[in-house]
């Protein structure tokens, strides 16, 4: 990992582009690839990086490029651990209440199907989504791209779903769900007692899984992958043309 | 800007033909100094998968789409200003009865409680839990002041062309970006609260309206701060590029 600006470890042969003449006595510099920043535009040449490594904007500190050793084999792994720790984290109760001798569980999704019975549906909806809709649909997408690419084949509506896993990034909270289960916790303790159940054990392994398939995921070596496979198979064109006007 | 041709990102190439662009000539001879931006060089970055393409002009709405994603190209997010301020007054509106009515009512032996964002945040303090307290009190009123006032000041500076301070507040936008989600905090407390607590007689929890229009709050500004694009920080350092 490096961090910083210009001249930081890391970020070495990075440097904004260099006006006419310097980048064409340097080949070797022109050939690598040219990458804009995402927060300020600004235009880099970005060297091979080591494993690891984050090249960012020397503007805006930006990140422009992170390497990944085996990044899809790592984050299949993880992506498919996450998903298996989806399936236990719905199925067994998260907590267990107990108060005047009568005890009730709620499973991951009681809360939305109450407060949708209560009548507060756009709550629910939102909640549904938020910690039960956007995560299992980013976990699937992922399986979807990741599966078929380390077989070494393109998967079928590859472009659809490796978009989708970066869409539904925002709208996936597990972590501050998490976060929300503790303060109810907390706030309950005082009235009843409060038991952790299975379902809470996974879901907090869920978050570490989940976490770690898309930090250790190079986006950029995936998506080289779609357009080189997409120009072989004569689909490159087709997707270029939209209706322009 | 010739040294630029031929070594542009794969697939370029392809939407230079696809596209009828040609070599950049956007970019005023002259101009670019060391520091030169994908618009100045007549490059479009994608939004969805980072390609640079090469197009001659574009518009805010040509319709050419990324020859590697299919996703719009555009060279910045489309009506920044209007779509940004609109969220921003809206969940400024919605802040009000987010924090003056009832979020959430604990049934207890009959007797109602009713409990506000804030109320919520006092009565864990009372608890003796200040840790916890803290928590909330950042995810659910910091944050939501933070994500409107921050965004407003970055959309107000970037219309107004203000060159102070850029790196600080694209870092600004970076951070709302990143804490923006969590003052979800509260209603995800209450859904879990109100799951597990349905002993009938003796305590159940309900959600009241002001938690409505929290989540309003926070579905807003988290489409305000998607909305917003951090490079207008940049572009007013030439503004004579069209």
């Amino acid at each position: 990992m490096s961090g910083g600006g210009a001249g930081a470890p890391g970020t070495r042969g990075l440097a904004p582009r260099k006006e006419g003449a310097g980048a064409r006595s340097r080949p070797a510099a022109a050939r690598r690839p040219l990458v804009a920043c995402r927060d300020c535009d600004l235009l880099h040449r970005v060297a091979e990086l080591p494993h690891g490594a984050t090249a960012r904007c020397t503007r805006c500190g930006g990140v422009l490029a992170q390497s990944r050793r085996n990044s899809v084999d790592r984050s299949l792994a993880w992506t498919a651990g996450s998903a298996l720790l989806f399936v236990l984290a719905n199925t067994f109760p998260i907590l267990v209440f107990r108060m005047q001798g009568r005890e009730q569980q709620n499973v991951l999704v009681s809360g939305c199907l109450e407060l949708a019975r209560q009548g507060w549906w756009p709550l629910a909806a939102l909640v549904f989504v938020a910690s039960v809709a956007a995560p299992a649909l980013r976990l699937a997408a992922l399986l979807h791209v990741l599966v078929p690419l380390r077989l070494g084949r393109t998967p079928w509506g590859f472009v659809r779903a490796f978009r989708l896993v970066d869409a539904l990034e925002p709208w996936s909270m597990l972590e501050v769900f998490m976060l929300g289960v503790v303060v109810a916790i907390i706030k309950l303790s005082g009235m009843a007692e409060v038991l952790m159940g299975a379902g809470l054990y996974a879901f907090m392994m869920l978050i570490v899984t989940s976490t770690a398939a898309t930090a250790v995921l190079d986006r950029d070596l995936v998506w080289r992958h779609a357009g080189g496979r997409a120009a072989v198979a004569g689909r490159m064109p087709r997707a270029a043309e939209g209706q322009a006007t | 800007m010739n040294a630029l041709r031929g070594d542009v990102a794969p697939g370029e190439r392809s939407a230079r033909a696809r596209d009828g662009a040609g070599p950049a000539r956007t970019a005023p001879a002259g101009h670019a100094g060391p520091h030169v931006t994908a618009r100045e060089a007549g490059l479009v970055r994608c939004h969805a998968c980072g390609l640079l393409a090469r197009v001659r002009r574009l518009a805010t709405r040509t319709g050419l789409h990324c020859p590697r994603c299919a996703a719009p190209l555009r060279q910045r997010k489309p009506d920044v200003a209007a779509r940004t301020w609109c969220f921003l007054v809206a969940a400024a509106i919605l802040y009000v009865p987010a924090n003056a009515l009832p979020v959430m009512r604990i049934v207890s032996f009959g007797s109602a409680e009713e409990d506000t964002i804030l109320g919520g945040v006092k009565a864990l303090f009372a608890t003796g839990q200040p840790a916890i307290a803290l928590v909330v009190l950042f995810a659910s009123i910091t944050v939501p002041l933070l994500k409107i006032g921050g965004l407003a000041w970055l959309l107000l500076s970037a219309q107004r062309g203000w060159t102070w301070r850029r790196r600080d507040r694209t870092r600004l936008h970076r951070l709302i970006e990143i804490v923006g989600r969590w003052s979800m905090l509260d209603i995800f407390m209450l859904s879990i609260l109100a799951g597990l607590v349905k002993l009938d007689a003796i305590a159940t929890v309900e959600a009241g309206p002001g938690a409505l229009a929290f989540a309003a709050v926070v579905v807003l500004t988290l489409c305000a701060t998607a909305s917003f694009d951090p490079r207008l920080i940049w572009d007013s350092l030439r503004e004579d590029v069209p």
